[in-house]
């Protein structure tokens, strides 16, 4: 089955169908005259005419060619791939869930605000802030949501003088690009060699122009930034906002809380931290939490709840608006919810413990094969700066990275972050087994070992996939975005 | 002990052992004393299977849903046919428990279906060029307008004043960070006044945006826009309903430079707003300007034919402040139910699915205006959706259906609270409509 390589549109076959739709009699309405001729379309979409049975086929020989958290270990560093319970799953598409339309009257959906109302509670308990909104879609989402809030409150003081944000050099690359969505201007600041942000750098582009300054804690180093309050001190007198970027969190549930550390403003991942699935690049849902002070500009509407009733207040002038249609992701926010009823305060502290027990216990067994930049406790992940001698070798990253693939192996994140140049970080999460690590790790010592006697094996990897290395270059230069016959049959 | 943490104390003491310490609790000395939190958070003890299908059972009992109630409700939702394959397709954790798909060798999956859920909405929009999805209609409805801000000169963008609400309210979010000014095109007779538009457009606006079919349901004739749109080198956005496409005039053919729309109505669950997904697709002249993840075909090193992300140049990762947008995740399994949905449906599927949402929503019309009651509010032609005008608030009166198990139409407000947007699509049966109309004429 693996040699599966048709596309839905080569299966397709003129008057074939897929569908049965009611046929109710309308006698004396033809749909050919319901719109005059300047606002009909010309020619039919060519969409492809193919039976049920094949189109069930067609997907499920597809999905064989992917490889997810089910399929096998996923150290995706900074994604937090971590096994994606199913109950979720099922309580996500209970018909009290998925059948209800977001306009229908407020009383008629009680159950759905009550939970929305009780996960913003609980975010609010797990991050240490104040109010919460589970509208943004996505942690890129959520960290605009973020930045329009820093805007709006110091626009709503009239602090106008304020247009530049700062970002460590280690951050994602959503946290310049978001800042830059919003008219901020980016500053930059190093990292210090222990891997923190540089306060003595830090503290020589302090001004009154500053709106804020965005950081990931534990840091994309996988290290927890000690002298965070310093660092929040050190904003707050110049006037500045303190943003914190989620990515991290299963690092630190239960052990201790962006709000205690200062920050003002954090979105989270549920999709990572709470376990929601990633389905091959969403949707996720990426709340933001915030202090008091800036509870008043959060996205509309808020629910609020009165006596046992829930409604939606819009009346929200501060508000910095509307982010997305309606409420969030719901049926993300359900199965998120769903997760953290289910692990309690114990079960959600155990899984960050063990994210960084397991974390180490890696770091600990692969620093003697590979470079280890920061020699210190990590927290939930790690970041390798490529084989050890990889300057006499003829073998980068990239190639032990696909050389894993071979070993039936999601690889870790690879080039990121930035300052660490042949990086591969490494995040295992608590759901995976000593032996899938003590494996794992094992199959790295040999990837390193093979570098040295038979490079050709990484370089040529991998062999063992549906497809070798692609041309990306190709795809790059002449792309082709879209399936057709011309392209497909000369 | 929890079930999805496989450590067992053994474990967990070899692994101390190996690091050297005793305790769990000394790697996170990194963490200063004032930080650590001393006892556990304020959360209800942990529950079992069998206890958290009984709390989520009760609050979903507490939500009017499914069988039972007929829904004629839209407004940005739509309560089409999902066909039932989709449930077992998508819940593959092939799919579902994927990340997005970096690394080709182990993604064709995934890749193969974003390709074509480009194609595809590519053949629905008319267009050049889509991405694998955004958000949502009214976030694709920013994000095009973001684009035109970045490619454009000026510092206005013109938005019709028939768009959806839901929508309005977010372009003017994004907008209001980017310091573009929304201007509001007034509506005629529930149309987009084209005069108005062309005395407004100048230099200085970035973009027209107009929705077709409009909020109240009807098709607009968008004759000249793109030329005026031009003309003052501005984009034309048209947001048009992805199942409307399947019969009524294109983006593409109305001359739109960027295409975008809700997608959620192709085989989506309405699941309370969220998740849905947006589309956008552009001419290829705007191609690397797109947001978002875009699959493109290539060949692997045997020359075999495989996909991968491409035009990654313009995103975030790459170009960090300099990024078109700061999107990384788009709504992949949503777009996997969309794809699957369009195959489903196919060819004549999605005309068939239009034509009787077409002609249901016409029946339910010339009834309840046959009752004498209700009045038709405009005059031209429209799909799913129409306006009607009551004797009484449609607030109040929605409340009065709900108790016969029937959730009414979008309630207008202010100067038009008497006025009600109802909605019917193939899934609305006769009998249905013919239960809203008695309950409707027994309550006028």
């Amino acid at each position: 089955m693996i040699q599966y390589e048709k596309m839905i549109f080569e299966l397709s076959k003129e008057g074939r169908v897929g569908y049965r739709l009611p046929q109710d009699d309308f006698t004396g309405l033809e749909a050919g005259e319901l719109f005059p001729e300047e606002l009909k379309r010309g020619n039919k979409a060519e969409l492809p005419e193919v039976s049920e049975n094949q189109v069930v086929r067609h997907y499920t020989n597809l999905s064989n060619k992917n490889f997810g958290v089910d399929t096998g270990f996923y150290p995706l560093g900074s994604c937090t791939m971590k096994y994606n319970p199913k109950i979720n799953d099922e309580i996500a598409g209970m018909s009290g869930f998925t059948c209800i339309h977001p306009l229908q009257p407020e009383e008629s959906a009680q159950g759905a605000m009550a939970l929305l109302y009780d996960l913003e509670e609980k975010i609010a308990e797990i991050t240490g802030m104040d109010a919460v909104s589970l509208q943004p879609a996505a942690g890129a989402h959520g960290e605009l949501t973020g930045m329009m809030m820093v805007k709006a409150y110091h626009e709503a003081r009239n602090d106008s003088k304020r247009t530049k944000i700062i970002v460590p050099d280690a951050a994602h690359g959503t946290n310049p690009a978001t800042a830059s969505m919003c008219g901020f201007e980016i500053v930059e600041v190093p990292s210090d060699q222990t891997g923190g942000v540089d306060v003595e750098a830090l503290k020589a582009v302090l001004n009154d122009e500053i709106a804020g300054l965005m950081l990931t804690n534990p840091s994309t180093l996988g290290l927890f930034e000690k002298n965070i309050e310093e660092i929040a001190a050190l904003i707050h007198e110049a006037g500045g906002l303190l943003y914190y970027d989620g990515a991290n969190l299963n690092a630190i549930m239960g052990k201790t809380r962006p709000g205690d550390m200062g920050f003002d403003i954090v979105h989270l991942n549920l999709h990572k931290t709470m376990s929601t699935p990633h389905g091959g690049g969403g949707p996720g849902a990426g709340p933001v939490g915030v202090k008091a002070r800036i509870a008043d500009f959060l996205p509309k509407p808020v629910i609020v709840k009165e006596e046992e009733n829930y409604r939606f207040d819009y009346d929200r002038p501060l508000s910095i608006g509307k982010m997305k249609g309606f409420y969030g992701n719901f049926s993300v926010l359900v199965r998120a919810y769903t997760y953290i009823l289910t692990m309690g305060a114990e079960g959600l502290k155990a899984a960050s413990e063990m994210a960084v027990l397991n974390a180490n216990y890696m770091q600990a067994r692969l620093k003697e094969d590979y470079v280890l930049p920061f020699d210190t406790i990590c927290k939930h992940e790690f970041v390798l700066d490529g084989l050890q001698g990889t300057s006499e070798l003829d073998v980068t990253t990239l190639d032990v990275a696909k050389r894993l693939l071979d070993h039936g192996y999601h690889p870790p994140t690879i080039y990121f972050p930035l300052i660490v140049h042949n990086a591969l970080m490494i995040e295992p999460t608590e759901t995976e087994s000593l032996e899938t690590l003590d494996a794992f790790c094992d199959a790295m010592i040999e990837i390193a070992k093979e570098a040295k006697t038979s490079p050709e094996l990484l370089k040529n990897a991998p062999t063992q996939t549906v497809i070798r290395r692609v041309d990306e270059v190709r795809a790059a230069r002449k792309p082709v975005l879209r399936w057709s016959k011309e392209e497909n049959h000369g | 002990m929890f079930p999805y943490i496989p450590n067992t104390d053994e474990d967990v003491r070899m692994m101390l052992d190996r690091l050297g310490i005793s305790d769990v609790d000394q790697l996170f000395s990194d963490i200063p004393e004032s930080l650590q939190l001393k006892g556990l958070l304020n959360l209800d003890p942990p529950k079992s299977e069998v206890e958290i299908r009984k709390h989520m059972h009760g609050l979903a009992d507490r939500n009017v849903s499914g069988y039972g109630t007929s829904c004629f409700l839209g407004a940005g939702a739509y309560d089409h046919t999902v066909p039932a394959i989709i449930a077992p397709l998508v819940s593959r954790s092939e799919y579902l428990t994927s990340y997005t798909p970096y690394q080709p060798e182990i993604s064709q999956g995934t890749l193969q279906v974003i390709f074509e859920f480009q194609t595809m909405i590519c053949e629905l929009t008319g267009m050049d060029v889509a991405n694998a999805s955004l958000y949502d209609g009214p976030s694709a409805a920013a994000e095009a307008a973001m684009m035109s801000a970045a490619a454009n000169k000026g510092n206005k963008i013109l938005i019709s004043a028939t768009l959806n609400p839901e929508v309005k309210e977010v372009v003017k979010t994004y907008m209001r960070f980017r310091s573009i000014e929304v201007v509001e095109i007034p509506e005629a007779d529930g149309k987009t006044d084209l005069n108005a538009m062309e005395e407004m457009l100048d230099k200085d606006a970035v973009a027209v945006l107009i929705q077709s079919p409009n909020f109240y349901g009807v098709v607009e004739n968008l004759e000249g826009v793109s030329e005026a749109a031009h003309a003052n080198k501005a984009h034309f956005i048209l947001m048009q309903d992805p199942i409307s496409m399947a019969i009524l005039k294109t983006p593409a053919e109305w001359g739109a430079d960027i295409a975008i729309g809700e997608g959620q109505p192709l085989g989506n669950a309405i699941s309370f707003g969220g998740p849905h997904l947006g589309f956008i697709a552009v001419t290829k002249k705007l191609m690397r300007k797109l947001p978002g993840r875009i699959a493109g075909q290539t060949v692997d090193l045997d020359g075999k034919r495989a996909f991968t992300l491409t035009l990654q140049a313009r995103e975030q990762h790459i170009r960090r402040e300099k990024a078109t947008s700061n999107i990384c995740s788009n709504q992949a399994v949503n777009a996997l139910i969309a794809t699957i949905y369009m195959a489903t449906m196919g060819k004549a599927g999605l005309v068939e699915v239009a034509e009787q949402s077409a002609k249901r929503s016409t029946y339910l019309k010339q009834q309840l205006i046959a009752t004498g009651k209700v009045k038709s509010v405009y005059d031209a032609p429209f799909f799913r959706e129409f306006v009607v005008e009551l004797p009484k608030s449609a607030k109040e009166i929605n409340q009065e259906l709900m108790k016969q198990g029937i959730i009414g139409g979008y309630a207008l407000s202010g100067e038009k609270e008497n006025q009600m947007i109802l909605c019917v699509t193939e899934k609305r049966t006769k009998d249905e409509m013919d239960h809203l109309v008695q309950v409707l004429e027994a309550i006028l």
